[in-house]
């Protein structure tokens, strides 16, 4: 995981701790607001790296337009949750919550998405090795046993959404997930590997037909990526 | 326009209809299981399909005359009751179209029944069509396929330039009938 993604944990805790509200006011908001601004993250490929699975306009305008809209509303509704809570009011503080779930969300699948992407011609595509593979089989019976449920996963999301590999932090076994809009894969689930099924991750390029880039993208997806995350999980 | 109409309102069609045969196949085997799990298929696609269909009815080119709130007489003065202007409530119902969250349509809606009449601006998740209870008037769809290969990212533009083509005229029609009405005619 990236250190864009840490540095807003601080922030995050400030923000649910009730119990600081002994500094003083505007100490309080502005620390914690600086302290945990969520940024961009650059990528580490070039908008056009992906195609022609996905489009560079795509990867442009989905970075540079869409995470940046996440980043900034997840920083908005920071600042509220922190100027309420310097002021006792934790009504209002509670009433941001939709938000901070919905751009805090999107920030994090986003990424997440980018880190499990990468160029074909580099490390994307192909299958997974080691231990992965291995937990792969067990669990879905074989990669393309996989690749099928979660394309099915994916085309069946009512609406926006994700389709997420996740490791079950209990019995340790992988399954699928889908989140519809922006909820965050958390709590007794590890998300490894997430899919962007909402309509702008790829409406310019592939339009209504959707299952066709629920096929092209299994070319861009880095597996070193997920198989990083599937140990540390 | 095409793609919405003849690409994507055709999915919702055709996968209703499957959906449907499904079920009555389902009614027949008396397999009530079966039954249940095609409900949010059903209403997820006839949601799509009756949503769709309003949609097309409550828009039309900017230079016919139905396109002017002066098309809906008594809406707008229940509208200006309601909301003090007729850009007022265009406001109110834009910022409520730009805060879903996801996938989604906005609504502007008259009550049946108890308070009968009262006018309300209201917002559904995916394709959950207006419940029971409520007149669909006028409807935007938020998917972003509705909007993304002109617009792209730019949702507050498409929701500025819709009300440019919406038909007051049907509108009126609606607001002075009542739900079955308004729906009547949407069969498959």
């Amino acid at each position: 995981m990236s250190s864009t993604l840490l540095r807003t944990v601080p922030a995050l805790r400030g923000a649910i701790r009730v119990s600081g509200a002994t500094k003083p006011a505007a100490a309080l908001a502005s620390t914690s607001f600086v302290r945990g601004k969520a940024t961009l993250p650059d990528l580490s490929y070039d908008y056009g790296a992906l195609e022609p699975h996905i489009s560079g306009k795509i990867m442009e305008l989905h970075h540079k337009k869409h995470h940046q809209t996440y980043v900034t509303g997840l920083n908005g509704a920071l600042t509220t949750i922190a100027e309420a809570e310097s002021k006792g009011d934790f009504t209002k503080a509670a009433s941001v919550a939709p938000l901070l779930n919905f751009h805090g969300g999107g920030h994090l699948n986003h990424s997440l998405f980018w880190e499990n992407l990468a160029p074909a011609s580099r490390d994307g595509g192909g299958e997974p090795d080691g231990a992965l593979k291995k937990a792969i089989n067990e669990d879905f019976g074989s990669f393309d046993a996989f690749r099928k449920q979660m394309n099915t996963s994916l085309a069946g999301i009512q609406g926006s959404g994700w389709a997420w590999l996740v490791k079950d932090n209990q019995s340790g076994t992988l399954g699928l997930v889908t989140r519809a809009n922006q909820d965050p894969v958390t709590g007794q689930y590890s998300p490894l590997l997430g899919i962007d099924a909402w309509e702008h991750a790829y409406y310019l390029q592939y339009e209504n037909r959707k299952a066709e880039y629920f096929e092209a993208i299994w070319n861009v997806i880095n597996w070193k990526t997920v198989a990083s995350r599937f140990e540390k999980a | 326009m095409e793609l919405h109409h003849s690409k994507h309102h055709q999915t919702y069609v055709t996968n209703l209809n499957r959906a449907l045969e499904s079920h009555h196949a389902a009614i027949l085997a008396n397999d009530i299981a079966a039954q249940i799990a095609l409900q949010p298929v059903i209403k997820f696609n006839g949601g799509g399909h009756i949503n769709h269909a309003l949609f097309w009815q409550n828009l039309a080119p900017e230079s016919d005359e139905g396109a002017k709130p002066d098309a809906a007489p008594s809406l707008v003065a229940e509208i200006t009751k309601r909301w003090g202007s007729v850009d007022k409530f265009k406001e109110n119902f834009s910022s409520a179209l730009l805060g879903i969250q996801g996938s989604g349509w906005g609504w502007l809606v008259k009550e049946e029944g108890e308070g009968a009449g009262a006018l309300r601006i209201i917002t559904t998740q995916n394709q959950d069509p207006v419940f029971s209870g409520e007149v669909p008037i006028i409807g935007v769809d938020m998917w972003e396929h509705a909007y993304y290969l002109q617009y792209l990212n730019g949702k507050a533009s498409y929701v500025e330039n819709i009300w440019n083509v919406i038909n007051w005229k049907t509108a009126e029609q609606r607001f002075l009938a009542g739900r079955a009405d308004v729906l009547k005619g949407l069969e498959l």
